[in-house]
């Protein structure tokens, strides 16, 4: 509407959503097709209407039912929702129903005094109760009101009734002085409109801030089935009604007539019977009505344009809008388009939903908009779905979905947006979904994944509470047993927490999911045989990363002071104790090829500087052929390394009984354990971690009696460096980097197989363990062998104790350069701690005293213990 | 002291001065590292379900640790105590199986609020209120639970107004002087809130002053249930509150622009007690006093509000600190608004004059 339009200041209550007024919407109400009822709203809101009048006041059609049911599907539909709405009936209870359902201020039409003052101004107390403003009509006990007069003297005593009794604000009371048909051929009808107009005025200029509105409609009664003639009429009665002070009327918003616009004749004749201007007024309007019925009927303003794009653009177009009407004609126009209908999801579906997705994270869409996008997806699949069926008979597949699960908003949240689009993708990708919606109790969850026997469990949530909730849920599954995959997402969720905080809760897949592009592709390897166990120990790898960057990074938080620390110490106790096999150090003998099934081949793509996890990443899109080829290479270099035995691997292990000694562990010469053969140093962490959690250091793993201590260092890098010089002089760096790579891989799998091989034989303190490569490189199994330079131990001098203990030069050829790297450079080293409580950590940022306490057990100055401890100081040193 | 007298108190220095209210219940809580046993009590040993995280019982199994955060608050600087009742609710409470208890947490809850009030006025002779909070329950009445099934509600209007109507009752009865509608992200559940406040007050003879507190969830600049903060508050006037304003889910930063038109729109008191910050990765709160006073001191300095204080991760060295900023400063005026229509869907509709 332009600024010049005689509606300006006028409230256009938008007439085609009242089954009174509309028997196409009466229609669509008593069939239950309220999609088609919101396109009648949305076609109202689209074509201008300020206010929508929602009336369902008919015979066939349960009132109370029909507005609540409407009034909750608009309160989804933020295009329509956006208006206030006018609740429309002549039954109170439909009334109420509808108030109910509305969160926005709301207009009700109608109440009246047609029951007495005390129903009248019992309504009006709670219409004023639910926050509306309210319709009266011009309506007593003695009936409606036809004259001017009557009108006039009605709405004087509601006006008063309302602002004495109720203190009803004045400007939410608008009154309706009664439209009523005019031209009926009852001389006593002609009257009927100058009676409005009359009263409007009078009620304008007395009852201060009431406003005045009507239904147009009736007016124009008798020229039913002759739509020009009844839009003349409303234009005509409007153009006067509007001069006389009506500021709002129920009309078609799509149709709204112009009085200039309308035909000179015709308006003339219209106007003589809409005043009484002569007596023959009707019988002349009759004369011409016929001559334009039929005439070419006024277009809705509503812009189609968009219909006129590609079936891409226009599929985008109903996404991002809501808009259902075409979704499933646009569907199959371009299903007939593409080869397959997968790829309708695939392509212009998914197009559109991520342009949603873009959308939504600006904050150009909210909430309401989105969950609608998800459904006019959902009803594009579903078209789709028979097609996908048929072509899987076609081709000899069963139609079984490519897996199930369970999705819920965790217990506390609301929230789920983010989960229904994960789960609609899902869907389109085959997955069979079963979405338990929001504020699920764990217990929900568990047993319903237990009844379907789902594939996966995916938890969703917006905000903060939700995150403890799901590292509950994730405790529950870990108590009762379960070895599904967890999935997570939501907001607030994040990489790090899931990994700092969730996954250690449950010993089986724990994944974070970033969005609903990453859901599918991680059900996929979940639930390949092929893939999943590598696919998962490879996250775990990656959570395990993001939580010593995580740990490393807490440098913000209070640090306690180490005294602090320490009184926080887990003071654990010896515990399932298993004395070695052998004390001291021996050398270890393996081949290349008993260790190349120990290989993980993730970080060897990595330092190449191809991302992603191994084997997925031989199919990634992006760097997945150039994986295929680099792997194929390094099988072959693998071959000949192991044939030819290019290189050799050599280890050193031993153990010691040992005993902690505060934060340090004292490592004996002999079972007498009198003799200190040396010291193992360790840093604890000063970062607050709650009264509750314990403060670590290495050295609390090892007893304080009755324990041991074990140390490796291994190498695959004997002859390394020859080769790889080799390969250089002859200009072939490819296989000169390729050498190193694997002999870094030889070392890392040396390790793997050593451990292994400690826990069940050497040590034999799990001789019954039975986990797989997979699960090794997972961690799942008890004891750790952390190294120093890395996050628990972070002081890399500790490297000198432990060659020596292990006499590791001498075993091995391993050396430590000055700055104490190890040479070759293919080379592992570490500590074993047996404890069932140890587990990997970071030490975090450490302050001062305990820098101070450190230099003093080192016997180092403050200036070299800050060196060596740089990295990980919470202060800038001096 | 009574009610009455109290209250007068506050309008008193609700005209001097910006008012402070308290900080976090939830992050101030979880500072005690509290048990499953701290929360079962003696009370409900036998309880079925795990009580733990249900914070509002602990006003009747840790009522000490209730009263110490409230002294704690009351001693940073704020005027007006909120009872730790956000899910003090038969609704909320359903997750627990502990409706039967609703009635007991809404009157320990106001009257250790109550004393804790009484005595911090003893000692110094300024007087404080008692706010009962009535938060937004865990179910909506805009939104449906059922993507497949829009028009469908998890709860009605009625069960909704039922709900608060008994909160309202208990927090009044354990001595509260004002109702507080906050953390409000679905305006209709507020406006069944008023809704059963205004019946209670029909059966108590007496209407006591409704505080209301919205959410805007995000930075769209809506509250969950799509609405701007205008359309909002057309949709709230008509409890005719005491003062309206925002809290939750966002920190000052974000807030800002919001309480900003807000304070435009509403012609009463304006509150603002916003977030320490948008949550971490770990779903903590990042920003220290220094950072929330930095945005919200301009707020009193400006006049956009007449009442601060915190929500979640605030603690009580947030509230001095913000007490102290806006110490000295004038609150906001207000004034009488235009008598014309106000409507709103979840945009404002405001008839010409």
């Amino acid at each position: 509407m332009t600024s010049s339009n005689p509606f300006a200041n006028f409230i256009i209550v938008g007439e085609r959503t009242n089954v009174t007024g509309s028997a196409k919407f009466r229609k669509l109400i008593e069939a239950d097709d309220y999609a088609g009822a919101l396109a009648v709203a949305r076609q109202q809101v689209e074509a201008g209407a300020n206010v929508l009048d929602v009336n369902v006041d008919a015979a066939m059609i349960d009132g109370v039912k029909a507005m609540r049911t409407f009034m909750n599907l608009i309160a989804t539909e933020p295009d329509i929702a956006r208006v206030p709405m006018m609740i429309d009936s002549s039954k109170w209870e439909v009334i109420e129903a509808g108030l109910r359902c509305v969160q926005g201020k709301a207009i009700v039409n109608s109440i009246s005094m047609k029951e007495g003052e005390a129903a009248f101004l019992a309504h009006a107390r709670k219409v004023r109760r639910y926050g509306a403003a309210c319709v009266v009509m011009a309506f007593d006990e003695k009936g409606q009101a036809d004259t001017a007069h009557r009108k006039t003297e009605i709405c004087t005593r509601a006006y008063h009734l309302l602002r004495d009794e109720l203190d009803f604000p004045p400007e939410d009371i608008i009154f309706d002085p009664n439209v009523f048909a005019v031209a009926t051929g009852i001389d006593e009808h002609n009257d009927y409109a100058n009676a409005f107009f009359a009263a409007t005025r009078i009620i304008r200029e007395t009852l201060p801030h009431a406003h005045i509105s009507g239904g147009l409609s009736n007016v124009s009664f008798s020229f039913r089935g002759n739509e020009p003639v009844r839009e003349a009429m409303h234009g005509v009665f409007l153009y006067h009604a509007i001069r006389n002070g009506m500021d709002m009327a129920i009309v078609n918003a799509g149709a709204l007539p112009v009085y200039d616009d309308i035909e000179p004749e015709l308006r003339d004749r219209v106007e003589d019977v809409l005043l009484n201007r002569r007596e023959d007024g009707t019988e002349r309007l009759l004369e011409i009505a016929e001559r334009f019925k039929g005439g070419e009927k006024r277009r809705d303003v509503k812009d189609m344009s968009w219909r006129e794009k590609p079936v891409g653009e226009r599929i985008t177009h109903a996404l991002v809008h809501g808009l259902n009407e075409f979704i499933v004609a646009d569907t199959e126009e371009a299903r007939l388009e593409l080869p397959r209908p997968l790829h309708v999801i695939e392509g212009p579906l998914m197009d559109g939903m991520s342009r949603v997705g873009d959308l939504f994270g600006a904050g150009k869409m909210f909430l309401p908009q989105v969950v609608k996008s998800a459904r006019v997806m959902k009803q594009a699949v579903a078209h789709l779905v028979p097609f996908m069926e048929e072509e899987k008979q076609r081709s000899g597949l069963a139609a079984k979905p490519n897996g199930k699960i369970l999705m819920a908003t965790v217990k506390g949240d609301v929230h789920d947006i983010g989960k229904n689009i994960v789960g609609v993708v899902l869907q389109c990708n085959g997955y069979e979904v079963i979405d338990l919606g929001v504020m699920v109790p764990c217990e929900t969850i568990l047993e319903t994944a237990r009844r379907e026997k789902v594939d996966a469990i995916g938890l969703s949530g917006l905000i903060t509470p939700s995150l403890d909730e799901m590292c509950f849920v994730a405790s529950e599954m870990e108590r009762q047993g379960f070895t599904l995959p967890l999935l997570i997402g939501g907001a607030t969720t994040s990489r790090t927490h899931t990994a700092v905080k969730i996954a250690p809760n449950y010993r089986h897949a724990t994944f974070y999911v970033t969005d609903a592009s990453r859901a599918v592709p991680v059900m996929q390897k979940l639930l390949s045989d092929d893939d999943k166990a590598a696919f998962i120990a490879a996250e775990k790898i990656d959570q395990g990363k993001v939580r010593e960057a995580y740990l490393a990074g807490q440098d913000k938080r209070p640090r306690l002071s180490i005294a602090e620390a320490r009184s926080r110490a887990p003071k654990l106790k010896a515990e399932g104790v298993v004395t070695p096999s052998f004390l001291g150090p021996r050398p270890v003998e393996v081949t290349l090829d008993e260790l190349a099934p120990f290989i993980d081949w993730t970080p060897f793509f990595a330092s190449w500087e191809l991302v992603g996890r191994y084997p997925q990443i031989l199919e990634d899109d992006i760097v997945g052929e150039a994986a295929r080829g680099l792997y194929k290479d390094a099988r072959a270099m693998l071959d000949r390394m192991i044939a030819e035995r290019w290189i050799a691997a050599k280890g050193v292990v031993g153990f010691w009984p040992a005993a902690r000694d505060g934060d340090d562990v004292v490592v004996f010469t002999d079972e007498t354990r009198k003799t200190e053969r040396a010291r193992l140093h360790t840093l604890r962490q000063q970062m607050e971690k709650g009264p509750t959690k314990p403060n670590y250091a290495l050295s609390d793993f090892v007893a304080e009696e009755g324990d041991y201590i074990g140390a490796f260092a291994v190498t695959a890098g004997i002859g390394e460096e020859e080769i790889a010089t080799r390969f250089k002089k002859a200009n072939d760096d490819y296989s000169s980097i390729m050498v190193k790579a694997l002999a870094d891989r030889f070392a890392e799998a040396f390790a793997e197989w050593l451990h292994a091989k400690v826990r069940r034989e050497l040590w034999g303190y799990a001789a019954d363990e039975t986990a797989n490569i997979d699960e090794m490189i997972g961690e799942k199994y008890r004891g750790i062998r952390p190294a120093p330079g890395y996050p628990a131990q972070p002081d890399h001098t500790e490297k000198t104790t432990l060659f020596d203990l292990l006499d590791a030069r001498a075993h091995t050829g391993m050396d430590l350069t000055e700055s104490l790297a190890m040479t070759p450079p293919a080379s592992v080293s570490g500590l074993y701690f047996a404890h069932p409580r140890a587990e990997y950590f970071g030490v975090g940022r450490i302050d001062r005293d305990q820098v101070e306490d450190y230099a003093r057990r080192k016997g180092w100055d403050m200036k070299e213990a800050e060196r060596w401890l740089a990295p990980i100081l919470s202060y800038e040193r001096a | 002291m009574n009610r009455k007298e109290r209250f007068a108190a506050l309008e008193q220095i609700a005209a001097e001065r910006i008012v402070i209210l308290d900080g976090a219940w939830g992050t101030m809580i979880q500072t005690y590292d509290l048990t499953e046993a701290d929360f079962r009590g003696t009370h409900f040993p036998e309880h079925n379900r795990p009580l733990k995280g249900n914070n509002d019982l602990l006003v009747l199994t840790r009522p000490d640790i209730i009263r110490d955060i409230h002294d704690q608050y009351l001693d940073a600087g704020a005027d007006i105590a909120s009872t730790n009742t956000f899910s003090g609710t038969t609704i909320a409470q359903a997750d627990y199986a502990l409706e039967h208890v609703v009635d007991d947490i809404n009157i320990a809850a106001a009257r250790i609020a109550r004393e804790a009030c009484d005595a911090a006025t003893a000692k110094d002779g300024r007087v404080r209120c008692v706010a009962g909070a009535i938060g937004p329950t865990n179910k909506t009445l805009s939104l449906s639970p059922d993507v497949n099934d829009p028009a469908r509600r998890d709860v009605t209007f009625e069960e909704v107004a039922d709900a608060y109507k008994q909160q309202a009752r208990g927090l009044v009865e354990g001595g509260a002087d004002i109702i507080l509608i906050e953390t409000i992200f679905d305006t209709l559940n507020a406006k069944a809130a008023i809704f059963g406040v205004e019946e209670f007050y029909d059966e108590l003879g007496e209407r006591l002053p409704i505080m209301i507190s919205g959410t805007i969830t995000d930075l769209s600049g809506r509250t969950l249930s799509g609405q701007t903060v205008e359309a909002f508050w057309h949709s709230v006037r008509h409890a005719n509150p005491w003062s309206v304003g925002l809290n939750c889910a966002l920190g000052p930063k974000d807030m800002d622009a919001h309480i900003r038109s807000l304070a435009r729109a509403a012609n009463v008191r304006v509150s603002a007690y916003p977030n320490a910050g948008l949550p971490n990765a770990m779903g903590g709160y990042d920003e220290g006093p220094h950072d929330m006073v930095r945005i919200m001191e301009p707020w009193a300095a400006g006049g956009v509000v007449n009442l601060v204080g915190g929500c979640c991760g605030t603690t009580p060295a947030h509230i001095r600190a913000i007490a102290d900023a806006v110490k000295g400063k004038s609150p906001r005026k207000t004034w009488t608004c235009e008598p014309v229509m106000r409507l709103s869907g979840l945009e404002p509709f405001t008839a010409a004059a």
